[in-house]
């Protein structure tokens, strides 16, 4: 997992709301949002799937994206916020 | 299980079936055969019969062998040591003695590498901190096939002072039995025998001992012996398996090649598992964008029996520990265990029709997604 840049300082470009969806769905949104963003945009992907805590770094991996890490704070208690800045400039 | 061990099983049910600690005829007869049974495994995993005990299961060895050294070793502490991989019956227990004592000291697990082998440097710091008594590896993963750097952790948990226990349930049979070691804990269902016999090794060298009041004196270390029929059985299954091991390990691990490399061509399809140091009999795959759960079925109608690592097929709604450990794709998982060649005769070809059926599997749950595009 790389932690590339501090999650709270990002500004976040897109979220996807993934909540109550199972794996591996929360994986598929994100690659959804991803395909129709511009590159260097910041994703975050709200999710309670405990799967995600393991696929979405997965994804960033096997996609050649940067996986920034999960966010923490207010939203953190109900669902996970995890970061993702696309491959390439923007 | 192996044909024959089944014949074993089935002739000793008439000839084993009496108690082996009376004193009767019949009895006598049961405990010549469990005596018979017992050296031949002990003498397969290169031990002494009085070394050697028995379990309900493979878990239940396992666990044992592990509750043993921290018991030994109580007036010295109450840490272990294990691989993040392990088996649940090492962590279940673990992490249970940890939050009852309010410790998380007491279970340190081993972070592993993408490939799920433990990093040894790391092991040899953690079984050398002060209160250490017990440390767990397997010898090889049961769901993604990687073998453990045994020699080497064993080398640093005896310059600790460290006993190992090292979990063999996957592996005895398949290869070659690991000799580093200070406690073996074993499945006959790995080598082709049946159900419901563990097997435990406690060498007279290791410190060993169970809570609670001893067992029946006799073999072994207060394990009590398995219904007589499933220890026959047990034994000939390892007679089978040991004549047979390498030509069916050297065919296996091809046969998983072929598996490994068209799982590989498909696109988005991650493969588990060291390459080379692996079992021979077992696969790992993930697909990205497919569901664990559809895939098992696609795959049932079409007539293979896979499992799935994915948190959709467990009824815990989490995924593998294994595989987020590896820090691997976890959803539209897929695990193969090929059965021994005597077991499947037509497993070659069943490994060929898997292989082809595999890119159209996984095409058709992805489209099940509107995922196929991505």
């Amino acid at each position: 997992m790389s932690h590339a840049a501090d999650p709270a300082e990002v500004h976040v470009d897109i979220v996807v709301d993934a909540r109550g969806l199972r794996c591996p769905l929360p994986v598929i949104r994100l690659a959804e949002a991803a395909r129709d963003a511009r590159p260097g945009a910041v994703i975050e992907v709200w999710a309670t799937d405990p799967a995600a805590r393991a696929d979405i770094p997965a994804w960033c991996r096997l996609r050649h994206q940067d996986y920034l890490g999960e966010a923490t704070g207010p939203a953190a208690a109900d669902h996970a916020a995890y970061r993702v800045r696309l491959a390439g400039t923007g | 299980m192996h044909p024959l061990a089944r014949d074993t099983l089935l002739a000793a049910v008439d000839a084993g079936w009496a108690d082996p600690r009376r004193l009767y005829a019949e009895a006598r007869t049961a405990r010549r055969l469990l005596d018979q049974a017992t050296e031949v495994i002990a003498a397969g995993l290169g031990v002494r019969p009085a070394e050697l005990s028995f379990a309900p299961s493979g878990a239940e060895a396992v666990r044992r062998a592990v509750e043993g050294c921290l018991h030994s070793g109580r007036r010295r502490g109450g840490r272990l040591v294990a691989g993040a991989v392990e088996h649940s019956a090492v962590l279940a227990p673990g992490r249970h003695r940890a939050s009852q004592a309010g410790d998380d000291g007491l279970l340190q697990e081993v972070p592993v590498d993408r490939d799920g082998r433990v990093d040894v440097p790391t092991f040899s710091s953690a079984v050398a901190a002060p209160g250490t008594v017990a440390a767990a590896l397997q010898h090889a993963n049961g769901e993604v096939g990687t073998v453990q750097p045994l020699d080497e952790v064993h080398a640093v948990c005896r310059a600790a002072g460290v006993p190992l226990v090292v979990d063999a349930q996957a592996s005895l049979g398949r290869v070659p039995a690991p000799s580093a070691y200070d406690v073996l804990a074993g499945d006959a269902l790995s080598w082709g025998g049946p159900g419901g016999v563990g097997v435990l090794v406690v060498p007279e060298r290791t410190r060993w001992s169970l809570p609670g009041p001893a067992g029946e004196p006799g073999h072994g270390r207060g394990g009590e012996a398995p219904w007589v029929p499933l220890a026959l059985a047990a034994a000939e299954a390892w007679q089978q398996c040991a004549a047979e091991q390498a030509r069916e390990a050297a065919e296996a691990f091809d046969l998983v090649e072929r598996i490994r490399a068209a799982a590989a061509e498909v696109p988005d399809v991650e493969v588990m598992g060291h390459p080379t140091a692996r079992l021979p009999h077992v696969v790992t795959f993930s697909a990205l964008y497919a569901d664990g759960e559809a895939v098992v079925h696609e795959f049932d109608r079409r007539g293979f029996s896979v499992a799935s690592g994915s948190a959709c097929t467990a009824s815990t709604l989490e995924p593998s520990h294994v595989l987020t450990a590896m820090g691997v794709l976890t959803h539209g998982n897929v695990r193969v265990t090929l059965p021994l060649g005597a077991v499947a005769p037509g497993r070659a070809a069943a490994v060929a029709r898997f292989c082809s059926a595999l890119p159209e599997v996984v095409a058709a749950v992805r489209s099940q997604l509107g995922a196929d595009r991505l």
